[in-house]
């Protein structure tokens, strides 16, 4: 009971915060928080449980997001029902993928990864005539409110989450982790590596792409750049999941609180921080570094990741009793 | 008909025959040893029998089944375990979850397979260790770690590489108990062994193979003997 009792009070905390909170601009925060949680579960699972690192988590992402945007577009049927649909998709997209690219190992297999995702996107781009190529898709958002969608955000990570520990704690997660230590010595132990790597794959596909068409629904706009875009969804899963801690089940969930935060402590100016240093010092350097610093988000990652992996190479939670001695010293001795 | 047959296996890595027609029986219940000198194509038969390597031709009966076109992990269930000479353990799991890892191939739920895992671990001795990680162990431990994992998967056949080098005298003793402990219980074995006293001890028969060919066949009394093993080992003014 004790061992639930931190992530019980955590979902009470997150069911009671749009009742509690009625800004929108929070609550939005919190929907793409808890979209990030979903996707940097599924990272997770395929790259920090089976050690099969994706370069390429945009593709399945895309693909959920552009199954529900097309069932909408072309057939108009309510873009929800995508939700279902795009997992499958994007696990539709990923097997083929799969089957082939997991003979390869290691860094070759990360870059075919990354190849997937360019396919996908000039895809998206080249056949116009079915996913309307760069104009993008628009749907009718279906509530005015954001908090049915908060809501649905968190079932999903919920979900996601609680499927995710499940698999870890059975024997697929077992052999997952054999395949992620030694693939050889996995082989001898009698476990069908590449069935394995497959199943991991379809089940991180699927996540992802659910989480897509979530963002089709919320959002009610993507284009090929947006929904396969290599830093913003790829590179953001991968940070998702190192800063949390890969091979955690708890690390996605830290690691997308602090990526969200991060992203729009940039994307606002640090809160306007900026501009106002900006108006009040009357100074041109600070009001260009203001200008320009909304840019510098990917920059701001990069600086995050090398210090992350520098100083806690096994992520937040994975070195959480390293932090703990860093900053409750006199706590633990007591 | 045999338990276990090996038949003329040849391999050749590119231009090179690493093994070059080698041809063994192994009864069940009885430990073979395999000597030869560095690079004679041991690893390389081993290799082929649990299917990391296919054959260039020739072929492996296991109980009447052809298996030398199987994967790996087919060739595991069927019964043939193996530890590797390089050794593999899963770094960042504990010893308890490596056996637990294997254990799977034989149970489905977890509180069987950690049934199976405990009681491997205890057979092999590794009771007092089985919370540490698998990198935290020395070599011996590593060594041992192969044997419980590979006995985890409820061989028949246990192909065992080298698992005695690099271990002091004392861990000999006790790796040569292990071996023995696991042959009275009805797994038969073949062991490739540098250590003559590791191999004349504990070997029912011998089976000795220099550049890919078989050079001598027999009790280890006879192997010991033999003038071509001898002069594959200190060379001809010896033999």
């Amino acid at each position: 009971m004790k061992k639930n009792l931190v992530p019980l009070v955590l979902l009470a905390v997150l069911a009671a915060f749009p009742l509690v909170v009625a800004d929108n601009y929070y609550r939005h925060l919190m929907i793409l928080f808890l979209m990030w949680v979903v996707i940097g579960s599924a990272w997770n699972l395929i790259a920090g449980y089976t050690g099969q690192v994706s370069f390429g988590d945009a593709a399945f992402f895309g693909s959920g997001a552009y199954a529900a945007g097309l069932l909408s577009h072309h057939l108009q049927i309510s873009a929800w029902w995508g939700l279902a649909l795009g997992g499958f998709v994007a696990v539709a997209v990923g097997l083929p993928f799969g089957w082939i690219c997991f003979r390869m190992r290691g860094a070759y297999f990360a870059l075919a990864t990354l190849a997937l995702n360019e396919v996908m996107r000039h895809s998206a781009a080249i056949a116009e005539g079915f996913t309307g190529g760069m104009v993008g898709i628009l749907i009718m958002p279906t509530f005015v409110s954001k908090v049915p969608y908060y809501y649905v955000a968190l079932g999903l990570a919920v979900a996601s989450m609680a499927s995710i520990r499940w698999i870890v704690h059975a024997k697929p997660g077992y052999y997952f982790v054999s395949i992620r230590e030694d693939q050889d010595a996995a082989e001898s132990l009698g476990i069908n590596t590449h069935f394995y790597k497959m199943l991991s794959l379809a089940i991180a596909a699927f996540w992802t792409g659910v989480a897509g068409s979530l963002y089709m629904n919320y959002m009610g706009f993507i284009d090929p750049d947006v929904v396969f875009s290599l830093h913003d969804i790829s590179i953001m899963a991968i940070l998702v999941g190192i800063v949390g801690g890969v091979g955690t089940v708890y690390g996605p969930m830290v690691g997308a609180f602090v990526m969200v935060t991060v992203q729009e402590l940039f994307r606002s100016g640090f809160f306007g921080l900026f501009a106002f240093l900006g108006r009040a010092t009357g100074s041109p350097t600070v009001e260009a570094v203001a200008k320009t610093i909304t840019g510098a988000h990917v920059l701001g990652f990069g600086i995050l990741v090398v210090v992350v992996i520098l100083v806690l190479p096994n992520g937040i939670v994975g070195d959480w009793p390293k932090i703990r001695n860093a900053f409750f010293r006199n706590k633990t001795a007591a | 008909m045999a338990f276990f047959r090996a038949d003329e296996l040849v391999k050749y890595f590119g231009g090179l025959a690493a093994v070059n027609g080698v041809s063994f029986q192994v009864e069940k219940g009885e430990i073979l040893g395999l000597i030869g000198p560095n690079g004679s194509g041991k690893t390389t038969t081993f290799n082929m029998i649990s299917g990391y390597h296919r054959p260039t031709s020739g072929r492996v009966i296991f109980k009447g089944q052809e298996i030398h076109r199987m994967p790996t992990h087919k060739i595991c269930r069927l019964g043939i375990g193996r530890t590797f000479q390089v050794v593999k353990p899963l770094g960042r799991m504990s010893v308890l979850d490596n056996v637990i890892a294997a254990a799977y191939s034989r149970v489905n739920s977890h509180a069987e397979a950690q049934d199976l895992a405990l009681e491997t671990i205890r057979f092999c001795g590794m009771t007092p260790v089985k919370d540490q990680l698998a990198k935290s162990l020395p070599i011996a431990g590593r060594k041992r770690l192969e044997i419980a994992r590979a006995m985890a998967t409820k061989p028949e056949l246990l192909l065992l590489d080298e698992t005695a080098a690099g271990l002091n005298p004392t861990e000999l003793t006790e790796a040569i108990d292990l071996i023995k402990k696991i042959r009275d219980n009805g797994t038969t074995i073949v062991i490739i062994e540098h250590i003559m006293h590791v191999i004349m001890t504990i070997s029912d028969r011998i089976h000795a193979i220099n550049f890919g060919q078989t050079i001598a066949e027999g009790t280890p009394q006879e192997v010991a003997q033999n003038k071509a093993v001898i002069e594959a080992y200190l060379g001809t003014e010896y033999a």
